[in-house]
């Protein structure tokens, strides 16, 4: 689909969306930067970010709750299977290519099989 | 490298991206640029579809940086291994900052090995390539259209690679309830739209893990070391 903006208001856009972008990004590496010392607190709420975070992007990958018309959850379940070999693999070896590559050979043995 | 894989898994999506532009109309050389001014995978993304529904300026600029809170919390978290480091490498760290190299270098972060230094240029190995990889696959886009996209399961590489980070970082037990009500929770408040299910769902998961550590610590009385990394220099 061809836009009827013009390239002059894209441009405004893009770098409008850049400059929130970067201040999101910039954001608390500033603030705390200039700080003498951490917030206890804001210590204790942070070590749980990594873990936090990365569960919420895997998550959504695996099943997605629908909600219109009806509520339903799918569940791609080649990618579910995949998923718990690579766990397998990254508890056993703490190897991230190991478990990739295992992640990738399931999630195509059973798509191949299914 | 742990970068390597996940670059690759994000080229489907970056030349998804670039395609779009072109999609859309604007010139190659223009798309690229506001690719590189941008950085910005899913907002670009939702941008270049409001662009095409010709949505206000104001709604299609709000939208893309609503998607993008997310990296506030990445901000916070990165911010504690950052203080020390001098303003350009603030400045330039916070540009290239994004979900794949904040995953592959915080995790390697706390586990405490590298020192400050070796964290600076361990965080730039990761960010740059990466960086690099998504603006050559936006170019691939650009240049081809979206129909070069070929297998997408490869971009199952992309949550392979959280899972081998996460599993080695849910060490105790309120890390771990953490993880898991985020990931649920991600799951069910995935309807609601402009990423804001992602970052309930983390704030709930941190939540829930500061309140078990914290019944923990007043069950036990004894004081639980605050581990952000920083002591461990």
């Amino acid at each position: 689909m061809m836009t009827e903006y013009e390239l002059r208001t894209i441009w405004m856009i893009f770098i409008a969306i850049g400059i929130g972008t970067y201040g999101l990004r910039l954001s608390f590496i500033l603030v705390v930067g200039r700080m003498e010392d951490l917030p206890p607190q804001f210590s204790g709420m942070l070590r749980f970010i990594p873990a936090t975070v990365l569960a919420a992007l895997i998550a959504p990958t695996l099943a997605v709750l629908s909600v219109d018309p009806g509520v339903g959850l799918d569940v791609a379940y080649t990618r579910v299977v995949a998923c718990l070999v690579a766990v397998g693999i990254a508890w056993r070896t703490e190897n991230v290519l190991a478990t990739i590559c295992g992640g990738l050979v399931v999630l195509w043995g059973v798509q191949a099989v299914v | 490298m742990a970068i390597l894989p996940i670059s690759l898994g994000v080229v489907p999506f970056g030349v998804i991206a670039g395609g779009a532009m072109i999609e859309s109309g604007i010139p190659p050389q223009h798309a690229i640029a506001m690719t590189i001014v941008s950085f910005t995978g899913a907002a670009q993304l939702a941008a270049i579809d409001l662009i095409d529904q010709t949505a206000p300026v104001a709604v299609i600029v709000l939208t893309a940086v609503i998607i993008n809170l997310r990296f506030t919390m990445y901000s916070a978290s990165m911010a504690p291994y950052f203080r020390r480091f001098g303003a350009l490498t603030k400045w330039l760290g916070a540009y290239v900052l994004t979900d794949e190299a904040y995953a592959i270098s915080i995790t390697r972060f706390r586990d405490g090995e590298l020192s400050s230094h070796s964290q600076k240029w361990f965080y730039f190995g990761a960010a740059i390539p990466f960086w690099a990889t998504w603006h050559l696959s936006a170019a691939l886009g650009v240049l081809l259209g979206t129909s070069v996209l070929s297998d997408v399961s490869l971009a199952f590489a992309v949550p392979l690679t959280f899972i081998a980070l996460l599993i080695p970082d849910l060490d105790d037990r309120p890390t771990m309830l953490a993880a898991l009500i985020s990931g649920v929770a991600s799951i069910l408040l995935g309807f609601i739209p402009f990423n804001l299910g992602f970052v309930l769902a983390v704030l709930i998961g941190i939540t829930a893990g500061t309140a078990v550590e914290q019944r923990s610590t007043t069950q036990s009385e004894q004081p639980v070391a605050t581990d952000t990394g920083c002591e461990t220099t």
